[in-house]
Parts: structure tokens; C-alpha cells; sequence
């Protein structure tokens, strides 16, 4: 239960937090209090701004009702008191090989995902060894002044920074699982782009992934200089194991005037989890950010990647596919708010639903009063691979300019018998057939991706339609 | 004595509960070439689609051998892999994957077991035959069939035809939509796959690309059946007169 903040002070005694040489141990338990909230911040050793930061979230937290849309049978479901908030990376060591489901290793298999990243994506390893790689792009940004670490090192050695940009995208406010995050948030990445600088390679939170990165409630903070370049890319497509269900990030983006932030996500998590995330960007003038979001796995999505377009001729792309087969529930789309005069927009979101699976595009197109040469355009386009499935569209205009363009267009379309035969009578069999079908509608997804992202993505469809995933 | 590629036995044709072939009996020999000719809703895409194993029409009587073998009941994948092959009359779109790895996947089907084709293989096979098509190289990389007009999309048809190599190749109204030197091109393309080995049934409307052809048997199909077969000769005979004469003739018997 909730107990008040100013509590907590007696407790730094108790627990002996002021004395550096006391080894704390942390005995992480299910369930969310202040008390908590209180271990996590003290053993991360946190600023006392970020430690009442949590504390106020967390009220938040509980004052703060479901959302009540997207799909309120499967959110009601969610056990609060059932989650571990915080582990560290000795806790998830501990787990083994076994507890990992059949159908996830068979997939690594078919995949061909290396030995290391299969104990990392099951659950079983906290790190991901890939520090070759990553040391050498780590001395070309460094040499470039840019600052990428996951987001408690951020904190611990760029504090300035981040306090001054933390949390001003998404306050904890914004939505109860928005709240939660600020409450136990842990890992994530934090990513600061010096002026005029364009960093050419992707980065990947893949080179420096551990437990917590890649956790339940990580946070995530991109600042681009004005003037700069960075493509973030995040996930991978080999489904990640977790035995806790509730997955739910914060990510915020801030592009400051010319700046181009592009984050590319594949969001593949086994199909038990709820994956609730916040993810937004502010767009200054004459900013382009662009939202590459792919949703493939868990149990129920709800993400909304929006911009929020704050200067005059900013940019805000969102790209996005799903996928839901039997069980899950993808409720994706984007939010576009135009706060500044010649701002555009484009939303184009790809679904697919197959064996019972439902797929929702819900989205806001917002144009405030006085923001003339407003462009705006809304394509969805949802693909039905079987009566038993599911898409709708949820797609919202509030617009209060004058000489604006806003366009919207949806279509939902079946997997059609005449396009079946046809690819058929050339030889391939029906799954290969769905799956060339299947591939081609997400085909303007996939060619946005790096090379090796959309090779395992067409595999991993390819597994999907043969029913052999889980 | 040539052998036999294709026989129809009194086969019957519905869709949902409308029979639209209604008793076709047909022999189809390596090397030969057949034209199928009618009026309009004659049946005669029925039949094709009925031969390629569409799932919407269902053979209610009679049967189909392929190489001295049944195939009324195998899907359209396993009647291409065992070499027929159907251009048709309104080929469909695949957004999203490009002629070039349509035909990859194509060929890959017909390589399951055997050795792989090696990339350069591929791609000589597919310079060759759009270089005897005359077509944009470019057509590769565009996806299926999307946006094409309707002369591209029969040359894609042959196209592909040219890089399967089919044995038996039924062609549904190939030759309709196109221009003149489309025309000549297509059938060019046609007449160089003519070979012992294989047959080809020509479904047409007009005598043009039998001059370029020259057919050996020319079936006329009204109302689900074959009513009369001959020679080029009833090819020209029905370019000259039309079908009215023919009805009228069945009418009367
Ligand atoms: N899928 C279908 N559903 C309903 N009716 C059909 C279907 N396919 C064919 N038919 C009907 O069967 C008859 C024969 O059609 P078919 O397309 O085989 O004719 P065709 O000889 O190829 O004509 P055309 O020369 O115009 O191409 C027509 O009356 C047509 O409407
Ligand atoms: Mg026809």
C-alpha cells in the first residue's frame, strides 16, 4: 500500500544507506510500495531530486485509474502484486535453461541465433557479450563528443543533462504505466548528440544490452543538438523471455532545431507480456523525428509513438506494423500534435491479423488554433488472413487551424483467393505463398530496416505462418 | 507417335452450384499447339483455371490426366511443379515483392532437393528472357503485377513462362490489350518455346497471333462445351464470319 514519502527519511538509518563500505543486499520481492521505490533509488544511489521523483510518481501511480481503452478484459488481468519490479543481474543469472519455453528455443534454432544471445533473449544471462564490437563504435562517438550509456550510468555522470531533459517529454502524469515507469524505472538508454554532429552507424541498444536494458521498465532519453543526426534501434526479432508479464518503457526524444532523430523498434516479447509503453518526441523547429516501429510478439501492446511538432516546420514520421496471431492483441498507432505553423506529418501503419488475432490502429491527429500550412497524412492499411481475426481502426482528428491538408485513407483486405492461386500456380505451396504475401504487404517496413534486421524479420514471418511459433 | 501431355475425360465444371463446363473431352500432345476459341462467357477461363486447379471450381464429373496421371485432386502448387503453367487472363497483384524474387521463389520451389541455382544462373536466366521480350530490365526490381498497365502485365506472363519453362503452357487471351509490336514480341516468345517437349494451349479471340502461331488443332468452345475442331483454317473462317453461323448450325441439329 501507498505509505507518504516523508516516512522514508528514518528508513536511511535503518538500512544503513549513509555508510559507503555497508554491502546492501537487495532481496528483490513482487509487489510495489514506496518501500520499493525507496531500495531501488538508494542502491542505484541516486540524487535526492531523482529519489522524490520516483516517490511523487508512485502516488501517481495509484491515484491514476486503467486506461480505459484498447482492450480492459486483458489489462484487468494484470496482477500488480504478482510483479517483481526491480532485478538485478544476479537475480536473473539465477534462473536456468529449463524455464525457458520449448517453442522460444525452437525458434532461436530456426532463426539461427548465436549460443550468447539465446541465454541473454531467454532470460538466463544478463549480458549479452558483444564488447568487441561495441568498444570500437564506442571510441568513434566518443571522439565525436557523444555520450551513449544506459540511462543510471547517464544519470550518475551526465546528472546536468539529465536532469534538465528527464522526464520533461513524459511526466509521470501523463498515464498510470507512464507513473509506474517514473516509480522503478531501471536501464534503458541515454543518448546525447552534440551540435551539427551526425552519427552515421545506427546505435543499438543490442551492443550494450544487460538484464535492466533490456528489463521491465526501462527509460530511455535521446537529446539531439540542434543540427544533428542519430538512428537508435532498439529490440531484435528473436522473441524475449520474460517471466514477468508486464513490460512497460518510457521513451522520450527531444530534437532540438534541425535536429533528426530516427528510433527503429522491434518489439518481439514472448506472448504472456503486456507491453505498455509511452513513447514521445518533441520536434523543435525545423526537426524530423521518425518513429520505425515494428510490433510482432506479446500478449497485449498498447503504443503510441507520438511527435509532438513544438516549432515551426518540424517533422514527425511514424511507421509501423503489427502483427497478432491467436491470443494477442496489438492496440498500436501514433499521436501527431501540431503546436507550430507549416508542421507535417505522416503516419503509416501495416497490420496483419491471423488465427483469431486482433490488431487496433488508434490514432490522434491534433492541429492547434493559428498553426496555418498544417500537412497531415493518415494511411492504414490492415491485412485479414482469416475470418477469425480482428482489425479496427480508432483514428481521431482535432483540428482547429485554418489551410491545413489533412488526409486520411484505411483499408482492411483480405488474403485473397485470386492472390493466393495465383502465387500458388508458380509452384509455391500455401504457406510459402501466405508468407510471400505477407512479407510484400510489410515490405515498406522492411526495406527501412538495417540489412540484418530484415533478413530475420521475413524469417521470422515465414516461422509464423507455418504455426510453428508460439 | 507423339506422346500424350494432357487428356480431359467428359470433364464437368461448377462454381457453387452453376455448372459452366459442361462436358469437355480434349487431348493435348508434346509438340503440338492448340487454340481454344469462343464467345465471351463460353467457359473457356473456366476450363483453364479448372486445369491450374483454382479452388472455386470443382470438378463434378469427369476427370484430368496429366502425363498419364489423375491430377484433379492436387493442389495448383503440385500441377506447376509437375510443368503446367497458366498465363492469365487477369494476373494478380503482390504488392511488395519484386518480379526478381517472385521468380527466385519460383524456381527455388522447383529446386527443393536438387542443387541449388547458383545466383549467376539466375540471373542469366532472367536476361535472356527479357531480352527476348524486349522489356525494361527495371520490371525486376517493380513489384508484381502492381500498377502494371495491361500489355505489362502479359508480357510478364510470358515472362515467367520463359523462365519456368512449363511443359504445358496454357495461355489465357495473352495476346489480348497489347499493341502491334507487343504483339509480334509476345508471339515470338511463345514460338521460340516450341518444342518437342512441350504443348501449348492458346485461348484467343482474334486470328492476328495464329498467323504468327499456326496452330495444329483450333477448338471452338460454346456454352461449356467444344462444339467443332479443325484446322487454322476455322480460325479464319471464324475471323471472317464470326460465331453466329456456328450457333445457329447447333441450334438446328
Ligand atoms: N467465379 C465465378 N463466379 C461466378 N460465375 C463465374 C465465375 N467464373 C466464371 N463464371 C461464369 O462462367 C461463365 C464462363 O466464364 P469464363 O470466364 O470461363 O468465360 P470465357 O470464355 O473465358 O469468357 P471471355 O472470353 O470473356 O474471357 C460466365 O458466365 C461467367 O460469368
Ligand atoms: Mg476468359
Amino acid at each position: 500500500m501507498a505509505t507518504k514519502p516523508e516516512l522514508l527519511v528514518d528508513k536511511d538509518y535503518k538500512y544503513g544507506f549513509h555508510d559507503e563500505n555497508v554491502q546492501y543486499t537487495f532481496k528483490a520481492r513482487k509487489g510495489i510500495d514506496h518501500d520499493v521505490v525507496e531500495q531501488i533509488s538508494r542502491l542505484k544511489n541516486e540524487p535526492q531530486w531523482m529519489r522524490d521523483f520516483r516517490h511523487r510518481a508512485l502516488d501517481i501511480f495509484f491515484s491514476k485509474p486503467l486506461p480505459a481503452w484498447a482492450n480492459l478484459e486483458l489489462l484487468s488481468k494484470i496482477d500488480f502484486d504478482d510483479i517483481y519490479y526491480y532485478m538485478r543481474a544476479s537475480d536473473v543469472e539465477g534462473r536456468s535453461w529449463d524455464e525457458v519455453p520449448e517453442e522460444i528455443k525452437r525458434t532461436f534454432d530456426r532463426l539461427g541465433i548465436p549460443e550468447a544471445e539465446r541465454k541473454f533473449l531467454g532470460g538466463v544471462t544478463a549480458q549479452y557479450d558483444s564488447e568487441v564490437v561495441y568498444h570500437s563504435i564506442r571510441a568513434d562517438l566518443e571522439a565525436k563528443g557523444v555520450l551513449f550509456s544506459d540511462m543510471d550510468t547517464g544519470l550518475r555522470e551526465h546528472e546536468d543533462i539529465v536532469r534538465e531533459h528527464f522526464a520533461t517529454v513524459i511526466p509521470p502524469a501523463d498515464n498510470k504505466f507512464a507513473a509506474l515507469n517514473s516509480a522503478v524505472w531501471s536501464g534503458g538508454s541515454f543518448i546525447w548528440v552534440p551540435p551539427g554532429v551526425r552519427v552515421e552507424i545506427p546505435l543499438q541498444a543490442y551492443f550494450r544490452i544487460n538484464a535492466e536494458n533490456m528489463g521491465q521498465f526501462e527509460r530511455t532519453l535521446i537529446i539531439a543538438e540542434p543540427g544533428s543526426f542519430v538512428h537508435y534501434i532498439e529490440g531484435c526479432t528473436a522473441p524475449t523471455y520474460s517471466s514477468n508479464s508486464l513490460h512497460s518503457a518510457v521513451v522520450e526524444l527531444i530534437a532540438k532545431e534541425g535536429a533528426h532523430i530516427r528510433y527503429t523498434t522491434i518489439q518481439n516479447w514472448y506472448k504472456n507480456v503486456y507491453n505498455l509503453v509511452t513513447k514521445r518526441a518533441l520536434a523543435h523547429r525545423n526537426a524530423h523525428v521518425e518513429w520505425v516501429d515494428g510490433n510482432i510478439g506479446s500478449r497485449l501492446t498498447m503504443k503510441y509513438p507520438s511527435v509532438y511538432m513544438v516549432g515551426e516546420g518540424a517533422r514527425g514520421d511514424v511507421l509501423s506494423i503489427a502483427y497478432a496471431s491467436e491470443g494477442q492483441h496489438q492496440d498500436a498507432g501514433s499521436k501527431m500534435i501540431h503546436a507550430a505553423p507549416n508542421t507535417t506529418s505522416i503516419i503509416t501503419s501495416k497490420s496483419v491479423s491471423k488465427g483469431g488475432g486482433r490488431t487496433s490502429y488508434r490514432g490522434l491527429v491534433k492541429v492547434y488554433p493559428g498553426c496555418d500550412g498544417v500537412k497531415s497524412n493518415v494511411r492504414c492499411d490492415a491485412l485479414l488472413m482469416d475470418p477469425a481475426s480482428r482489425s479496427d481502426t480508432y483514428p481521431t482528428m482535432e483540428i482547429d487551424a485554418k489551410n491545413v491538408r489533412i488526409e486520411h485513407e484505411a483499408t482492411v483486405s483480405k488474403v485473397g483467393e485470386e492472390q493466393l492461386f495465383y502465387v500458388m500456380s508458380r509452384g509455391l505451396s500455401e504457406v510459402e505463398a501466405t508468407t510471400m504475401i505477407v512479407n510484400g504487404f510489410f515490405e515498406p517496413f522492411v526495406k527501412e530496416l538495417p540489412m540484418e534486421y530484415a533478413v530475420e524479420l521475413n524469417r521470422l514471418i515465414a516461422l509464423e505462418m507455418e504455426g510453428s511459433v508460439g | 507417335m507423339a506422346e500424350r501431355l494432357l487428356e480431359i475425360r467428359d470433364l464437368h465444371v461448377a462454381v457453387g452450384e452453376t455448372e459452366i463446363i459442361r462436358g469437355i473431352d480434349l487431348t493435348v500432345d508434346r509438340g503440338t499447339v492448340h487454340a481454344l476459341m469462343g464467345p465471351n462467357g463460353s467457359g473457356k477461363s473456366t476450363l483453364s483455371l479448372a486445369l491450374m486447379g483454382h479452388p472455386k471450381y470443382t470438378v463434378t464429373q469427369g476427370d484430368i490426366l496429366y502425363k498419364g496421371r489423375s491430377i484433379k485432386d492436387l493442389g495448383p502448387d503440385e500441377r506447376s511443379l509437375l510443368g503446367m503453367f497458366l498465363g492469365f487472363q487477369y494476373p494478380s497483384a503482390i504488392p511488395g515483392v519484386s518480379v526478381a524474387n517472385f521468380l527466385r521463389n519460383a524456381l527455388m520451389a522447383r529446386h527443393k532437393g536438387g542443387p541449388p541455382l547458383t545466383p549467376a544462373a539466375f540471373k542469366k536466366l532472367l536476361d535472356d528472357a527479357i531480352r527476348r521480350l524486349k522489356m525494361d530490365p527495371a520490371v525486376l526490381g517493380r513489384y508484381v503485377n502492381d500498377g502494371f498497365s495491361g500489355g505489362e502485365k502479359k508480357r510478364l506472363e510470358i515472362l515467367q513462362a520463359l523462365v519456368l519453362q512449363p511443359e504445358l503452357e496454357i495461355l489465357d487471351e495473352t495476346d489480348s490489350g497489347l499493341d502491334i509490336d507487343a504483339l509480334r514480341i509476345i508471339a515470338e516468345g511463345i514460338n521460340a518455346q516450341r518444342g518437342p517437349e512441350r504443348a501449348i494451349v492458346l485461348i484467343t479471340h482474334y486470328q492476328r497471333i495464329l498467323n504468327y502461331l499456326r496452330p495444329d488443332v483450333v477448338h471452338v468452345m460454346v456454352r461449356g462445351k467444344i462444339v467443332k475442331q479443325g484446322g487454322p483454317e476455322l480460325a479464319q473462317e471464324l475471323e471472317a464470319k464470326g460465331y453466329d453461323p456456328l450457333i445457329k448450325e447447333l441450334v438446328e441439329a
